[in-house]
């Protein structure tokens, strides 16, 4: 399978790339990794005309201890988060989970920017970014914003990125509560996860239980009052609108988060 | 556009369309066939190659993506001499391959994997192999391979 045709540009700074975009307006996108966009590109599901390479920006590839938050900019492979010393010292889960992202090869190539960037519900760590309460950082014409991960994801494949705008970088406070978990069900290892689940301390967020990850507030409510792991657990899926498609139904979606969410704080609970 | 790639150790240089992905670059521009098209959406791994020494799979890295950078591919392995390097040695040895169309892109996910972690335990090892897919579901004697061409110079 072969993409659409298109014009390759490749940008050298945040500013080339920026530049880039306002030149080349909606027909242009960012390339990160490619690991979500060029298999779309390859099926025509999506088919833009210019694609601007940000992949090789030196400067968007790090990860900083910043006292109270850790500093991972937007171009950081997964491969580089679940190795990183740094975030297995402070910020286990997002480096447990980065190394459950698809398979190594993937992990070579994807970026945290890429991920977060292309809105996908069913993506492993948006919904991590959204439980540890991130901010992300982006750069447009007009300069730079802060946008909380919890207001980013609109929809499917929708985020409150401007067209013009570029992710820069991922801003992760360090937890105040240790207790941690990463539940992830799939058929194969490489799949996209069926449902997923990320715990940190009393925050818990669902992968692919609606349109965009989501926190499962009614679990959430119930454990601030008091409730036990398992009494919580089984309102996870209170407020979620799981897909249904050749996996599951929604009502196994529904149950699945149930069993995850259970074994997300019991987990958590034993690392607390 | 004109992409050059240094492909086991020979700069490749061809004006190719900017569509062009990595493996139909080593496949058609450098002619290297060893690396096979399996699935072409990013599962079998049956197209890994080495992109700047990890293992990548070469059906969703535009050849653009790849321009200035070192690529190796199955047909790189051997040294000078002609020699099998560790891990095709292994192979052999274990017999880790039926029909083989996986068995390029298991290599080279296998000399990634070590590289990274020179003695991997077992499960490490299937893990390592998650994105490298034997449809002859001969995956015993693949990861008896790899654990074979550990603690080698396997690197």
């Amino acid at each position: 399978m072969i993409p659409a045709s298109f014009t390759y540009t490749r940008a050298g700074s945040v500013k080339d790339a920026l530049d880039l975009a306002a030149k080349h307006g909606e027909d242009a996108k960012f390339l990160a990794g490619g690991h979500s966009l060029l298999p779309l590109m390859k099926l025509r599901l999506a088919m833009p005309e210019i694609l601007i390479d940000i992949g090789r920006i030196p400067a968007l590839s790090y990860i900083e201890d910043r006292a109270d938050h850790v500093a991972i900019g937007a171009m950081t492979r997964h491969h580089d988060l679940e190795t990183s010393g740094l975030l297995a010292r402070e910020l286990p889960l997002l480096a447990h989970a980065a190394g459950q992202v698809g398979d190594p090869q993937v992990r070579h190539r994807g970026t945290i920017g890429g991920a977060i960037a292309h809105g996908d519900p069913a993506s492993d760590l948006p919904a991590v970014i959204v439980a540890l309460d991130a901010t992300l950082v982006a750069r447009g014409p007009a300069g730079e914003r802060a946008i909380a991960a919890g207001e980013f994801f609109r929809s499917l494949f929708e985020t409150a990125l401007a067209p013009d705008e570029l992710l820069t970088e991922i801003r992760v406070p360090k937890p105040a509560s240790p207790g941690w978990s990463f539940q992830k069900f799939t058929k194969r290892a490489i799949d996209w996860a069926i449902v997923g689940v990320a715990v940190q301390g009393s925050s818990i967020a669902l992968v692919n239980m609606g349109p965009a990850p989501l926190r499962a507030g009614a679990t959430e409510r119930a454990l601030a009052g008091g409730a036990s792991p398992r009494e919580a657990a089984a309102l996870a899926a209170e407020g979620t609108s799981p897909p249904a498609d050749n996996n599951a139904t929604a009502a196994y979606r529904e149950h699945l988060a149930r069993v995850l969410v259970r074994r997300a704080l019991e987990e958590a609970g034993s690392r607390g | 556009m004109k992409v050059t790639v240094t492909v086991n150790g020979t700069e490749v240089g061809a004006e190719v369309e900017d569509r062009m992905l990595l493996v139909h670059f080593l496949r058609d521009a450098a002619g290297l066939t060893a690396t096979n098209v399996g699935c072409d959406t990013t599962s079998c791994g049956a197209c890994t190659v080495l992109l700047d020494g990890e293992s990548v799979k070469s059906c969703t890295v535009l050849a653009a993506q790849a321009d200035g950078s070192e690529v190796t591919t199955v047909e790189g392995l051997s040294d000078a001499n002609g020699e099998m390097h560790p891990v095709q040695r292994a192979f052999r040895q274990e017999h880790g391959l039926q029909c083989g169309f996986c068995t390029p892109g298991m290599v080279m996910a296998i000399v990634s994997l070590l590289r990274e972690n020179p003695q991997p335990t077992e499960e490490q090892v299937r893990a390592g192999l998650e994105g490298n897919l034997c449809r002859c579901t001969g995956y015993h004697n693949i990861v008896k391979a790899a654990l074979a061409a550990a603690g080698t110079d396997a690197g």
